[in-house]
Order: structure tokens, then C-alpha cells, then sequence
């Protein structure tokens, strides 16, 4: 039998000071950045130009995008269009297409140029180019925020209720945190922000919420269990204790975006990558920030039992042996 | 417990799959559509697939629409599209799962593509739920009437003789004529046309008189079925078209009516101003009424539009009032009874439901602010590109495989229980997404892995439970009743609070955001169902068979 991490005892919460700091230096350049410049968004946001494409053989997806890409226009949209040999490219030149009859001529004469070069001058005939408007409306974007907000309170309510409003709070925390490093993490590697990408951001939502629950869930068991304890305690027996799950959860899903990080291609690649960077910054904020957080609500409100308020006990006392402790009857 | 006995768990589980192998398996479904051509409601049976791909994974059909300007020019075409888009985009998309991708191309262009569509019929009638819808009064005062015997004389003068099938025979015959005959023609005709006159003058019936009976109502008139290409050729003709009154237009209506054993159509001279258009309607639902049992359409109209129209029927009491969808009259115009506001009826009398029926789909789907005409259609590739949907569904396999190899490896024989159970949550989930109607695109996908995430991750956390258990020295079938019961407030709490999430998704967000959500409450409960109940009663049958088992594998 293998066992990953077993009795664990690691002092995960000692370290929140340098996870705090960590996570702000990931954060605030990449937000000022994203103040600055905004974000990538792709073509499905923007629009730009529509450039009709018929070719003398069916060449295929494949060789227009590589002919593209050689001449530089990354992220267009390429699909077979009617017949074999006909394809309809959707692409722009700058981030910001503005959809003006001089750009929109610019860049139907820079797909020209690409396929003289990629196909060869006298393989294809461009049929026809005009502008095209954004596929999807930038409220889009508004309100995936507006839904991720009310699903924050939401969240909260229901957490009131089966745990208790700290644990809601500080869970909502760890989840906002999230999506600013992945907007951070967005920023850095200037992915283009398609539809695909919207949805690996609410899956990052979706996961690090779940994760930060089952920690809690552990939390909210151990509290029973262990009257002498205070909270720095159960904390990080709480971890220690789910932290196997937490490595074959987040191994097996780490696989499987991985493999789409390697083995997708390129048009897949920044929903890959956003999904994996999900995935850890999930498992990071459950551990690292949701649980400290956790503690500082509860020093800052006690409640009634105020083990919060002997939270921060010297790191020199170390947390203690998980099982070790003689588990108090519960009455 | 509901089900303590193994047979319970296993009969339920069974009808689960057969439920999802049902739903999962195509079928022809009867939808009633509008015909394209002649405006009339019918029947058409559809070929449901349990499950559509998107736009971006599979393709579809390319609808080019413009503004129709062949009937005088639309002021401001870039802002009718830009309204258009909006209605197009809701009406086609009503519950917000197709995610087709409505698009304004140039100036005055709509896109609309439609995924999964290979048929361009079918996918015509699907854009025809959306029309452009209007309300007209008929011509009260009978000016068309009127001047029928003026549009005799002219016709008379043009050479057209009183129809027979020689006469119309004759006129088209002429025309295909090149330039040569023409001069022999206008050297016969008029002469002919003398003879005519001499012998018959007014009481003898003239071309277009002895095609029109007067109908029930100002403004209707009854053209007998055979005869509708030549009345249709003779009003074209631009000596018909300059006599027929100013602030009045012909529109053919939809009916055909049986008078003795000959079909009529309907031909009704309307006003050419509408009242009100379709973009003002709101809703329209049919109901046979319990009381006087007529079959009733209730509509409701927007705050302004419910203004605009008081005013117009208070105008326009006792008078008819026909209603055109694409240029058609739909049904027999009912007769306007009192002033109507926001809120109005259609009474269709003793007409069976189906009629009522018909007409609030018609109504529903009227609501283009100007008519729109198909310009261009052609099916279309995956948005994604093949070449990336193959790189795509290589690395998912590879992905799948990794899982299971982990499952197996690290948990053993209860790794083989859990993927057992994953494939049986994968069956659950598509069916579930059949039921739903939803087409499945990658961000829908990207819901589906967390789902698959969430299901694997449910059953990691009991297998980690049964562990701790045993490692605290309990039996085997002590422990995993523990394992199960401890895991179950994480697994409730965790699940509930994403559904809560995606269900927020759902409602606020549009297009993608729905489809992502939608897959994602789909997945969560079916990794509910599979990792809680069907692990569950694999290991009961597990521990039935093996009853002194000392060690677990897992």
C-alpha cells in the first residue's frame, strides 16, 4: 500500500507570514500591470477583420495557421468555411482592433501576404474581407463578475450556516485571492483572455472553494474533538490530516491539465495553463491563506469559545502531534 | 439509510443507466415550424441529437441576414441590425444552451451560426422564429375597391384580356417574345383591345374583377387558389401598381379557404402604416377560455408600445386589424372591440387550440424591429480548428489515463471500484446533459474536468477516511461505514457550496457562462450519485462475498 504524506506534521501556519508576502508580491505588480495596460482580450471580445479564403487544394486548418503565425498574427480565428477549400480566417493586427475601413484593409492585406508567403501566391484567392464585430458582448465580462460576487454572498450565507460566518469569510477571502493572482498570473504571461479562459477562471472559483471547504470541514470536526486546543492547533492538524487527500486530488487533477498544457496545442494552451495555475493557486489559498485568515477573524471577533484568541501561540511551542493528543470526550 | 439492501441499491442503480442509455439515444421529435415559403404553420418531424457539440467544437451552419430594402430603403440599417442582433440572440436561444454566435459583420450584416446544424432548412426555420411582425388595419374605407374598375380599363388598354387560362396563357407567351415579336404584338393588341372594349365595356367583368370576390370584411377579397400566380402577375404590373391608392398595400394572407369545392386564398388591402411592430411584444401565450370555450391568444406588449397602441385602437374601434408576419396576413384579421392597451387578446372563436397556438408563436417570434432577408448560407468548421480539437482530445485521453492509472495504483482494488464508478458518473452526466438540451462547448467542457475532479476527489475523500479508520485497529466493515459517514459532511458542504456557485452562474451570466455552469451542477450531481451511492454499494456486495475480509484493499 502506498501512502502519501501519512501523519503528516508539518507547521504549515507558521509560515502565513512569508505565504502573505509571497502572494502580495505576485499580486500587486500584477494588478498594476493589469491596471495599466488592461488585459489581452482575443478576437471574440474585440472583433477585427473577416478575410474570405479560397484555396486551389484542401490544405487544411493546419497550414494557414502555421502561414499566420510565420507572419506574425498569432490569434486568429481560422474555420472551414462551405466547401473543402474554402476557409473564413477572423484575425486583427494590434490587441485593440478598432474596426475602421483602414485597419480593416491593413490586415486583410497582411493575411494576403501571409498565405503568398505560408501557401504560395497563386494557391488561394481571397474572396472577400470586411470587419466583423465582437462575438460576444463585453458584458460578458461585467457579468461573470457580478455572478462571481453574488455567488459570493451566497456562499457566505450558506457557510453561516453549516459552519459559522468566520469560516464563510475567511473562505470567500482565500476564493477573491484567487482570482487576483490569476488575473496576476494572466497578466504576466499576457494570455489572451478568449471565453475559454473566462471558464477556466470560473473553474478556478469552483475548485478553490470546494478545497478550502474540506479543510474547514476537518476544522470544523477537530474543534469538536479537541477542547484543549487552540486554533493555531487545529489548524494545522487539520491540514496534516487532510493533507493526503490533498496531494491525490490535486496530483490527479494537476495531471490531467498538465497534459493538456503539453499535448493540446497551442489554441488550447492559455486555458490549460490557466486551469493548472487553478489548480495550485487553489490548493495554495486552502492552506495558506484561507487558514490563517481563518485565525485572524477569529482574533480579531472572538467567538464563543474565544480559542481564537489564543491563537498565536510562539512558533517555538510548534503545533502538536497529530493523534498524539488524548481526544477529550466531547461532553 | 433509504436503501439498506444490496438488491434496492442495484435495482436503482440499473434504472439509472437505462435512464441515461435512453437519453442518450437519438429520437425524432415533432416541432411545428413557419414554412418559408408559404407562410403557413406545419409540422415538422426533427431529428433530435441527444447531445450537440458547439460551434467551437464541431461547426454548424453560416446564416448571412441583411436588412430587406427591396420594399423601400430602412433609415438607419446599422441601428435596425444592432437591435435585430439582440432579438435574433434571444429568440434563438431561449434557454440559453445553444450558444449560437449572432455576430454584426460590416455595416448593415447579421452572422448567425448555429451549431451542430448540417440541414439549411432546418436551420432556416430555426432563424424564422424570429420574423418581423406587424399590426395593420385593413382598407375600411374600400379605396382598393374602388378603383378595381380602373385597374380593369388600364389592364384592358394594356391588352391583358379577361383571364381564362388562354388569356394568361397568352400574356406570358408575349412577354417571352424577343424584341421582333413585339411589334406584331402591338399592332394586334390594341385592336383586339378596341373589340374587347366595344363588346363588353363596363358590365362585362374585367381582368382583375373576375379574379377578386369580395370576402367577409373592407379590404378582403377571395382569389380561387389556381388563379393566385396570375392575380400575382397582374398586380406586379406597373400599370396596377401606379392605380392602387396611395397609404394602401396588397398582402397575400396565409389561409386557404373552401368555398364549395374550390380553395380560395385571401387578399387583404391594408394600410401601409402599421400600428404597432412586433419589437414591442413582449409575450403571447394561447389558452381556450373556460367560460364562452373559444380559443384565445393573450399578448402583452412593452410600457411604450402599450401606450402607442391604446391610441391606435382607440382610433380604430370596429375596424379589422390583420396581422403580417414577413409579409403575410396571418389568419382572418379579428375585428378591433375597444380600446387595447398593454395587455390584449386575440379571439379566434370556435377555432380549435392548434389555431390559437399558432398564433402566439407567430406573435413570439415577430419581433425583428425591420424585415430581414437571408443573403448567404453555407456550413462551417469548428471556431477551434480541427487541428486543435485532435491535439485536444489526445491530450484529454492521455489526461483520463493518468487518473485512472493514479486511482488504481495508489488505492488498488477500490481504485478499480472508484474508476468503475467514474464511467458510470460519465454516463450520468452526458444523459443528463441530453435532458437538458445542451450544446457542449470548452468552456462547457472545462466544467465537466472540475466535475470529474470533484467525482474523483469525493471518492478520495472517503478511501482517506477508511484508511485513518483502520489505521485506529477497526474492522473492515466498521471502518468503511465510518470512512463513508465521516467523509459525507465534507463532501455535502463542498458540492452544495459549488452548485450554489454555478447555479448563480446560471442566472446572472449569459451564452458560455450558462453552458459552463450548467455542466459543471449536472457533474456535481452525478459524482454525488456515483461516489457516494454506487461506490457505496460496490463495496457492500464486496463485503457480502468476502464477510471475514482482514485486510482491505485500498
Amino acid at each position: 500500500m502506498i501512502r502519501l504524506f501519512a501523519n503528516a506534521a508539518y507547521d504549515f501556519i507558521r509560515w502565513r507570514r512569508w505565504a502573505y508576502g509571497l502572494t502580495a508580491a505576485l499580486i500587486i505588480p500584477g494588478f498594476a500591470l493589469f491596471l495599466v495596460h488592461g488585459l489581452n482580450y482575443s478576437i471574440e471580445f474585440t472583433g477585427g477583420t473577416l478575410v474570405q479564403v479560397r484555396t486551389t487544394q484542401a490544405v487544411g486548418t493546419e497550414r494557414i495557421r502555421s502561414a499566420l503565425d510565420a507572419a506574425g498574427i498569432r490569434d486568429a480565428e481560422i474555420q472551414q468555411f462551405g466547401g473543402a477549400n474554402e476557409y473564413k480566417v477572423q484575425a486583427r493586427l494590434g490587441p485593440t482592433a478598432a474596426t475602421t475601413e483602414v485597419s480593416t484593409q491593413a490586415t486583410a492585406q497582411a493575411v494576403d501576404s501571409a498565405l503568398a508567403h505560408g501557401l504560395g501566391p497563386d494557391q488561394y484567392k481571397i474572396v472577400r474581407y470586411e470587419a466583423v464585430g465582437p462575438k460576444v458582448g463585453r458584458e460578458l465580462q461585467g457579468k461573470a463578475f457580478l455572478a462571481i460576487f453574488f455567488s459570493f454572498i451566497v456562499t457566505l450565507i450558506y457557510l453561516a450556516i453549516r459552519f459559522e460566518w468566520r469560516f464563510g469569510l475567511a473562505a470567500v477571502l482565500a476564493t477573491l485571492h484567487d482570482i487576483l493572482t490569476t488575473i496576476a498570473f494572466v497578466r504576466y504571461l499576457n494570455l489572451e483572455v478568449s471565453l475559454v479562459v473566462v471558464g477556466a477562471v470560473l473553474t478556478m472559483v469552483g475548485y478553490s472553494l470546494n478545497d478550502t471547504i474540506i479543510i474547514f470541514d476537518r476544522v470544523r470536526e477537530n474543534l469538536r474533538k479537541f477542547r484543549r486546543q487552540n486554533l493555531y492547533e487545529i489548524l494545522n492538524l487539520s491540514i496534516n490530516e487532510t493533507l493526503p487527500r490533498s496531494v491525490l486530488t490535486h496530483g490527479t487533477t494537476m495531471a490531467t491539465t498538465v497534459a493538456l498544457v503539453l499535448l493540446a496545442g497551442e489554441v488550447l494552451r492559455p486555458f490549460a495553463l490557466v486551469m493548472t495555475f487553478a489548480i495550485f493557486t487553489g490548493t495554495f489559498s486552502s492552506i495558506y491563506i484561507a487558514a490563517p485568515l481563518l485565525m485572524y477573524i477569529e482574533k480579531r471577533w472572538p467567538g464563543q469559545d474565544a480559542r481564537g484568541a489564543r491563537a498565536f501561540r510562539p512558533a517555538g511551542t510548534a503545533a502538536p502531534e497529530p493523534r498524539a493528543p488524548q481526544p477529550q470526550p466531547t461532553r | 439509510m433509504l436503501f439498506r439492501t444490496i438488491r434496492s441499491r442495484l435495482l436503482v442503480t440499473g434504472a439509472l443507466v437505462v435512464g441515461s442509455v435512453f437519453a442518450l439515444k437519438p429520437s425524432n421529435t415533432v416541432q411545428r415550424v413557419r414554412d418559408a415559403t408559404t407562410g403557413r404553420m406545419k409540422d415538422t418531424t426533427v431529428r433530435r441529437v441527444p447531445i450537440n457539440l458547439g460551434l467551437d467544437l464541431q461547426g454548424g451552419i453560416h446564416l448571412a441576414l441583411e436588412v430587406d430594402q427591396s420594399k423601400g430603403p430602412v433609415p438607419d440599417c446599422a441601428d435596425a441590425i444592432s437591435r435585430a442582433e439582440r432579438v435574433v440572440r434571444s429568440r434563438i436561444d431561449q434557454f440559453g444552451t445553444t450558444e449560437p454566435v449572432v455576430q454584426i459583420v460590416g455595416r448593415c450584416r447579421l452572422v448567425v451560426e448555429l451549431p451542430g446544424e448540417k440541414d439549411p432548412a432546418r436551420a432556416k426555420s430555426i432563424i424564422q422564429r424570429t420574423a418581423f411582425l406587424e399590426f395593420r388595419i385593413t382598407d375600411m374605407q374600400n379605396l382598393f375597391r374602388d378603383v378595381i374598375p380602373e385597374i380593369d380599363r388600364a389592364l384592358r388598354e394594356a391588352g391583358v384580356r379577361v383571364p381564362g387560362q388562354a388569356a394568361a396563357g397568352a400574356a406570358n407567351v408575349a412577354q417571352l417574345f424577343g424584341a421582333d415579336t413585339t411589334k406584331a404584338k402591338k399592332g394586334k393588341a390594341p385592336a383586339k383591345g378596341k373589340v374587347a372594349k366595344d363588346t363588353t365595356d363596363l358590365n362585362a367583368p374585367g381582368a382583375l374583377s373576375s379574379l377578386l370576390f369580395q370576402g367577409s370584411m373592407p379590404g378582403e377579397f377571395l382569389v380561387p387558389e389556381e388563379q393566385v400566380p396570375v392575380a400575382e402577375s397582374l398586380l406586379a404590373r406597373s400599370e396596377v401598381r401606379r392605380l392602387i391608392p396611395r397609404g394602401i398595400e396588397l398582402k397575400w394572407g396565409t389561409e386557404v379557404a373552401s368555398r364549395g369545392a374550390r380553395p380560395y386564398r385571401a387578399l387583404y388591402a391594408v394600410q401601409d402604416r402599421p400600428i404597432i411592430t412586433g419589437e414591442e411584444l413582449e409575450k403571447a401565450t394561447a389558452r381556450r377560455d373556460q367560460v364562452t370555450n373559444q380559443s384565445v391568444v393573450d399578448f402583452v406588449l412593452s410600457r411604450s408600445g402599450g401606450r402607442k397602441f391604446e391610441r391606435e385602437t382607440g382610433r380604430h374601434i370596429h375596424d379589422y386589424m390583420a396581422i403580417i408576419l414577413d409579409d403575410r396576413v396571418q389568419g382572418q384579421p379579428p375585428i378591433i372591440n375597444g380600446q387595447i392597451g398593454q395587455h390584449g387578446q386575440i379571439e379566434l372563436g370556435s377555432k380549435p387550440l392548434q389555431d390559437a397556438q399558432d398564433l402566439a408563436l407567430v406573435l413570439r417570434a415577430g419581433a425583428l424591429p425591420a424585415p430581414l432577408t437571408i443573403v448567404d448560407e453555407s456550413t462551417i468548421g469548428p471556431s477551434l480548428g480541427r487541428d486543435s480539437i485532435r491535439d485536444g482530445i489526445r491530450a484529454g485521453v492521455v489526461g483520463v489515463v493518468l487518473v485512472v492509472l493514479i486511482m488504481v495504483v495508489y488505492y488498488r482494488v477500490s481504485g478499480v471500484l472508484a474508476v468503475a464508478a467514474l464511467t458510470l458518473y460519465i454516463a450520468f452526466t452526458l444523459a443528463g446533459l441530453a435532458l437538458f438540451g445542451s450544446t457542449l462547448t470548452l468552456p462547457g467542457l472545462a466544467g465537466l474536468v472540475l466535475s470529474v475532479g470533484i467525482a474523483v476527489d469525493a471518492n478520495v475523500l472517503i478511501f482517506e477516511r477508511i484508511r485513518e479508520e483502520l489505521q485506529h485497529g477497526k474492522l473492515v466493515r466498521t471502518a468503511v461505514d465510518e470512512g463513508f459517514k465521516h467523509a459525507m459532511s465534507a463532501i455535502i458542504d463542498s458540492n452544495v457550496s459549488t452548485v450554489l456557485t454555478a447555479g448563480i452562474l446560471y442566472l446572472v451570466g449569459t451564452g458560455p457562462v450558462r453552458g459552463f455552469a450548467i455542466t459543471l451542477i449536472i457533474g456535481i450531481g452525478a459524482s454525488m450519485i456515483t461516489a457516494i451511492f454506487v461506490v457505496r454499494t460496490f463495496y457492500m456486495i464486496w463485503l457480502q462475498r468476502r464477510p471475514d475480509m482482514a485486510t482491505l484493499s485500498v
